[in-house]
Order: C-alpha cells, then sequence, then structure tokens
C-alpha cells in the first residue's frame, strides 16, 4: 500500500477510525458528559471534510483502480460529510427528548457516512457491494433505533428485509457483468465493452438486475413500496439522514456505473429510463396528495424527487449532452439534500414525545408560534414545488432542458405537470401554517434549528446564484479516466 | 467440463426460488433464508465464471460476499429476537402499525 493509496481513502479511514473511538469514548462518559460524543462526531466529520479537500488533490485513483478519485467524487465525499453533520445536529434533542440518547448513534452514523463515501469513490464491483452493505447494515440499526417501540422496530426489520433483497439484486447482477467482461473492475469492463470483447447477453442481464437492486436504494417506482413505512417508523433523525444520504450514494453508483458502460447500451436502456422516471415522478407526485403525515409526505415527496433525478438519466446515450446531464443530476441533488435535511429538522421539532405531532394539521398556526421555523419551512416547500428562481426551479430547469436537448419532450412534459401537482401538497403545508389557527409547538432547541435555519439560507443565496453551484456541479463530471 | 450453461441455470433456478420464497413466504426467518439463496445463487455465478475464465477474481468476491453475510445474519437476528420480544410473533403479516 503506497501513500496515494492511502490518501485516496483517507475521508473514509478517518471516519471509522473516530467512530471506532467514540465507540470506546462513549463507555467512559458519565450522565453529563454525554454532549461530548457528538462533538466528536461533528469533529471526525469536518476532519474528514478537510482531508478530502487537501489531501486527495493529485490522487487519481487507489489500490489499483478499485478507489476513483475524480471530480465526482470530489464533490459527493463532502456533500455526505455535511449530511453526517445535520443529522447529528438534528439528532441530539430529539433523542434526549425521545430517551434514546445512546452513543451508538453517533458510531453507527460515521460508519454509514463512511460507506457512502467508499460508494461515491468506488472503482470496482467489490468496492461497490462493500460500501453498498457498509452503508446499509448501520442504517438497519439506527432505523430500529428507538426500540422497544413496535413501530421503530418494524421499520427496521422492512428496511433490512428489502434492502438485503435489493443487495441480492445488485449481487446477481455484478456476478454476470463478471461474467460478461471477465473482471469487476469498472474501466476493465468498460474496455471490454468499448472493444467488443464483453457478451452482450450477460452484459444486459446483469446491468439490468443492478438497475433493479439501486432503485430499491434510490426509491424508484415500482421498488419504493418500502419507503414511506421506514421514512414513518424509523426515528426522524435517521429518516433524515436516509432519505438524503442512501439516495444520492445509490445515484452515485447509478451515474457512475451508466455513464461509463451507458453508451453501448443506450438503445436497450433508454426506454427503461425513461418508463423508470415517468413512472415515479406520476406516482411520487400523485400519492403524496392523500398524505396526512408529514414523515410520509415527505417519504413521497422523496420518491417523485428520485424520479426527478433519473430524468437526467434518459439522455444519456447521446455523448453531447451527456456531460450536461449528470451536472444537473448533481446540482438536483444538492438542492434536494439541502431541503429534504431542513423539511426533516422542521418536523423533527414537531414531532412530541409520543410520537405524535407530525401530521399536516399539526402544523397550523406555526407561523404564529415559530415564524423563523415557519418561514424555513416555506423555503423548502417552495424550492420543492420549483416555483420560478428557487433553488428547485434550477434544478428542474437543468434537468429539463438536457431532456428537451436530448429530444425528450414528453418527458419534461410529464416532468412539468407532475411538479404543478406538486404545488397542490407543498403549498397545502404552507397554507396550513400561516392561515390557519393552531396551537402546534416547535419544540425549540438551538441546533435542530440551525439546521433547518442554515439549510434555507443556503437554498436562497444558492437561488440567486446557480450558476456558480452548476460549475462546480460540471467540474465534478466523470472524466472517463 | 460441464457446459456454462447448467451451473448458470441452477443458480437461475435459485435465485428465482429464492425472489418467489421471500415474496409469499410470511415468517421473517424463512424470508431471511431465502434471501441468503439469493446471496448464495449469485455465489454460485461468481464461482462458475471464475473457474470458466480461469480467475480468481470472482472467488475473492465470493469470500467477500460470504463475510458480509454472516455481518447481515447478526443485524438481522438481533432485530428479530428484538421484535419477537415486543410483540411475541415475527410473522410478517402482523406487521402492520405503519399505515397512512
Amino acid at each position: 500500500m503506497t501513500l496515494n493509496d492511502f490518501y485516496s481513502i483517507l475521508p473514509a479511514v478517518i471516519l471509522i477510525f473516530s467512530a471506532l473511538v467514540l465507540l470506546l469514548a462513549d463507555l467512559w462518559l458519565s450522565k453529563h458528559t454525554k454532549v461530548v460524543t457528538p462533538m466528536l462526531a461533528v469533529l471526525g466529520l469536518i476532519a474528514s471534510i478537510a482531508a478530502s479537500i487537501l489531501f486527495t488533490g493529485n490522487v487519481e485513483n487507489g489500490f489499483g483502480g478499485f478507489i476513483l478519485v475524480d471530480g465526482f467524487s470530489r464533490f459527493l465525499v463532502p456533500l455526505f460529510a455535511v449530511t453526517g453533520i445535520f443529522a447529528i445536529g438534528m439528532a441530539y434533542d430529539y433523542l434526549t427528548r425521545m430517551g434514546i440518547q445512546r452513543g451508538e448513534y453517533y458510531s453507527l452514523l460515521l460508519f454509514s457516512v463512511s460507506g457512502m463515501m467508499l460508494m461515491a469513490s468506488a472503482g470496482d464491483l467489490v468496492i461497490i457491494f462493500l460500501s453498498l452493505e457498509l452503508l446499509s447494515i448501520p442504517l438497519y440499526i439506527l432505523s430500529g433505533f428507538a426500540a422497544p417501540k413496535a413501530h421503530s422496530e418494524e421499520s427496521a426489520l422492512k428496511y433490512f428485509l428489502l434492502g438485503t433483497f435489493a443487495s441480492g439484486f445488485f449481487l446477481f447482477g455484478a456476478a454476470f457483468l463478471f461474467g460478461a467482461a471477465a473482471t469487476t473492475n469498472l474501466n476493465g469492463i468498460v474496455e471490454a465493452v468499448t472493444s467488443g470483447s464483453a457478451n452482450s447477453t450477460f452484459l444486459i442481464i446483469g446491468s439490468g438486475l443492478l438497475l433493479a437492486g439501486f432503485s430499491f436504494k434510490v426509491a424508484a417506482v415500482p421498488f419504493h413500496g418500502w419507503t414511506p413505512d421506514v421514512y414513518h417508523g424509523a426515528p426522524a433523525p435517521v429518516s433524515a439522514f436516509m432519505s438524503v444520504g442512501a439516495k444520492a450514494a445509490g445515484f452515485a453508483v447509478l451515474i457512475r456505473v451508466f455513464s461509463l458502460i451507458f453508451p453501448s447500451l443506450a438503445e436497450q436502456y433508454t426506454p427503461i429510463f425513461w418508463g423508470l422516471a415517468a413512472l415515479t415522478m406520476l406516482v411520487g407526485n400523485v400519492v403524496a396528495i392523500a398524505q396526512i403525515n408529514l414523515k410520509r409526505m415527505l417519504a413521497y415527496s422523496s420518491i417523485a424527487h428520485a424520479g426527478y433525478i433519473l430524468m437526467a438519466f434518459v439522455p444519456f446515450g447521446d455523448a453531447a449532452i451527456r456531460a450536461n446531464s449528470v451536472a444537473s443530476a448533481l446540482f438536483y441533488l444538492a438542492g434536494y439534500a439541502l431541503g429534504s435535511l431542513g423539511a426533516w429538522a422542521v418536523v423533527i421539532g414537531m414531532e412530541k414525545e409520543d410520537n405524535q405531532g407530525t401530521e399536516i394539521n399539526d402544523l397550523a398556526g406555526l407561523g404564529k408560534r415559530s415564524p423563523l421555523m415557519a418561514a424555513a419551512m416555506t423555503v423548502f416547500m417552495l424550492s420543492f414545488t420549483g416555483i420560478p428562481l428557487t433553488l428547485g426551479f434550477w434544478g428542474k430547469f437543468y434537468l429539463f432542458r438536457t431532456a428537451i436537448e436530448g429530444g425528450f419532450i414528453s418527458l419534461a412534459v410529464i416532468g412539468l405537470l407532475t411538479s404543478l401537482v406538486s404545488a397542490f401538497y407543498y403549498l397545502r403545508v404552507v397554507v396550513k401554517m400561516y392561515f390557519q389557527e393552531g396551537d402546534s409547538k416547535f419544540h425549540w432547541n438551538f441546533w435542530t434549528a440551525a439546521v433547518a435555519v442554515f439549510s434555507a439560507l443556503v437554498i436562497v443565496v444558492l437561488s440567486f446564484i446557480p450558476g456558480s453551484l452548476f460549475d462546480l456541479a460540471v467540474k465534478a463530471l466523470l472524466t472517463g479516466s | 467440463m460441464i457446459p456454462i450453461a447448467y451451473p448458470l441455470s441452477l443458480a437461475a433456478i435459485l435465485f428465482i426460488i429464492g425472489i418467489i420464497g421471500f415474496l409469499l413466504r410470511k415468517n421473517a426467518i424463512v424470508i431471511f433464508m431465502c434471501l441468503e439463496l439469493m446471496f448464495n445463487a449469485a455465489n454460485l455465478v461468481f464461482i462458475t465464471f471464475s473457474n470458466y475464465y480461469q480467475l480468481i477474481d470472482g472467488q475473492v468476491f465470493v469470500v467477500f460476499v460470504m463475510t458480509v453475510a454472516a455481518a447481515e445474519v447478526a443485524v438481522g437476528l438481533a432485530l428479530m429476537v428484538a421484535i419477537f420480544r415486543t410483540k411475541h410473533s415475527i410473522d410478517i403479516d402482523q406487521m402492520n402499525s405503519l399505515k397512512g
């Protein structure tokens, strides 16, 4: 192992190391000093961001192509770490109030973030599989973190069974990709595909199963069934973390694998992605209307947003547009991450100790009682809807533009119409907060509120300068290395 | 040498049995066994191709899969024990407290 190899995985190594330290440190901390654990965890995450910026500058890959360090992973690794910091910020008060303040939360979270980081820089099917499990297994435990509450345990079991089911699909697909190309290295597979030595039947079976496996992870229809139940039953900070981190990691692999091997399979996969994207947008948005619980509404909204991101995959066959479509997917992912984390932070503040208080009706009167939180929530809802000049609008604008450039006008129209549908349930939240009387209470905690306000501020600022974030995303393009 | 189609067909059959079992069975432990069947079907494919191409890569992958499967068993069974304590059943038809 050379120093370069070590640098290529340094951000993840730091996280795993701090997670282990946390497990030990937590044993010696007394009840009154428990606040040290989340602080150490945040320190670890910050160190990991610093490492990804400072030490990966001239590293291109590590471990002989097992780890790829390119603009793509440099864009996503800090995004995952920030997601982790937010998930800790909103969790501390929530865990205390729910009586589940246990130190394992933070170390499991760090393990999961390290899995996501490795996933974004995976250059080999083995690493994709291992990081997928490193990401998922802690999440299974975290979903059941409120045990012995029945709904949390149930959510954990559902997530566990369906997540493992998805891993099974991925694994079977990976085996056939290995069979097609006689290598598990992604670049090796690409070489085999471009030189024509790959067995095309095995290639199609393999990539199809791979797609099915990751459609589970990103919650694309028809593989979305677990999402509402799991997000509803799991502790809210865990749902927030899952809805952003696990989804982004799933998309990272989909983008990496399909943008590499897609060109030769465009004919077969364009219609499949078209159908997946259209179905996900339609089902996600339409079913979200019927939800009366905020958590379930956010779950369906996360399904719908996965549909918009899937739209970026449709024009992948066109080499001229591919670069822009990857960039717009990353841009949308970043905007969605901010909105989702912030909206969940508000839900966390609303949830009472008996897990009530998360119905949409419970938001009534929030505009008067907690004007700051209501304003933040309004920003998230408007951005989710894609009201012009918000961050969500720019995200959709870039996505629809690449779809139209690729000649998929009908898909862009579906996207536009479903956005209109989504306005109904997003704006209902805003109307509830400002125009109805109620006695809802936001459990004020500095860190929870800080997550919400900070996300809202970043969304507002980026709404005015979307170009700079988009440029960052363009820089993150796969250079085909 | 056995034609490659034989072990591949066997793996496909095992995989499909796993899927059908996953969808139809009600006991969480049996569902979990079906998942293991799916994993091992994938292992069989890896071994088959590994042997076919005379490459070690596939066999290495299988070792990783077995290790991870063991970790999943640990978490999965712990979850089921926790649920059995709360509900005195691990029948997934009774997992219906989450609705909306």
